[in-house]
């Protein structure tokens, strides 16, 4: 089973290295980026078993609360396959 | 009173600590190993600077983990001093036991620099020693220093008293020009609600003597010893 990870800063919280991104986007003449936002994805193999699909959310919902994501600064979210 | 120096994997200013609390000040200090799980009868933890975990995944973020957190958790519940520097202060937000969390510096570099910090509160057991307003001149060698928390968390910093260090100008003003990294309301450092655990950015370790062209620092250690003298 494969869980995919996003982590984000939340919207209210500064990102100066978007901001960088952006500016190097369009001095390469990229024009129109209004925004870049940077944030990290994990991609999570897990091993098959026996929890319900509830009890899978759960406990990635509690890997992120936990490690995955500083939820001072950062949302995350989650999809689930298979 | 003895001082336990706390060796995550990645410290890097372990023995910049234990050469001023023991060689310096004069006091009693003991390395703390990130795997023991007790803290040797010290009265004042202090997590250094450095990587700890390479700062992998957030600075300060693995740290959590190590088995002498537990203890250290213990011993700032009981009222035990706590003081993380620098990556010691990331560690501290990490784990829980100070609020925010310090982000990457505003401009992206790394900063490695003199400072000059602004005491704001001498009611702790770290700044006992200090006047308030006193400016001290200390270097800053981090990338994530920006010090960021929501508004209310700040407005109740304030209310209580927790803001302890600010980044401010010869004159003492708090300007965007003094702050270094971006760090909310120009904070440097910040402790708890019962004032037991104080997190820092600066290196006043490594500005505690004269032989290096600057003891500004000491103050900070002698506080901590002082109040010792009076407490016990």
């Amino acid at each position: 089973m494969k869980a995919t990870v996003i982590v984000e800063l939340k919207p209210s919280v500064l990102d100066p290295q978007g901001k960088a991104i952006q500016h190097s986007l369009s001095s390469l003449g990229f024009a129109g980026v209004e925004d870049v936002r940077v944030g990290k994805l994990f991609r999570l193999t897990l091993a098959e078993s026996e929890q319900t699909g509830e009890g899978i959310e759960n406990t990635i919902r509690q890997m992120c609360e936990r490690l995955l994501a500083n939820t001072v600064v950062e949302n995350f979210s989650y999809t689930i396959e298979e | 009173m003895k001082f336990g120096i706390v060796i995550l994997p990645g410290s890097n200013c372990d023995h910049d600590a234990m050469h001023v609390t023991k060689d310096v000040l004069g006091a009693e200090a003991e390395f703390l190993w990130h795997k023991d799980t007790d803290l040797k009868g010290s009265d004042c933890v202090i997590l250094p600077g450095g990587f700890a975990y390479g700062d992998y995944l957030r600075a300060g973020a693995l740290a959590k983990f190590a088995p002498i957190m537990e203890p250290i958790r213990r011993h700032a519940a009981g009222g035990g001093l706590v003081l993380g520097i620098c990556n010691g202060f990331q560690v501290l937000t990490e784990v829980g036991l100070l609020p925010g969390a310090l982000m990457r510096n505003q401009h992206l570099r790394f900063l490695s620099r003199d400072v000059l910090l602004r005491t704001e509160e001498t009611n702790t057991a770290f700044t006992s020693e200090m006047q308030k307003g006193q400016i001290m001149r200390v270097p800053i060698a981090h990338g994530e220093g920006n010090y960021f928390a929501d508004d209310a968390t700040l407005d109740d910093l304030e209310r209580n008293r927790q803001v302890i260090f600010r980044y401010c100008d010869e004159e003492g003003r708090l300007t965007s020009e003094a702050n270094p990294n971006g760090s909310a309301r120009n904070i440097a450092g910040i402790c708890n609600r019962e004032r037991n655990v104080l997190g820092l950015m600066p290196h006043p370790e490594r500005c505690s003597e004269n032989i290096l062209g600057n003891s500004d620092g000491l103050v900070l250690f002698k506080s901590i010893a002082a109040s010792f003298a009076t407490a016990r």
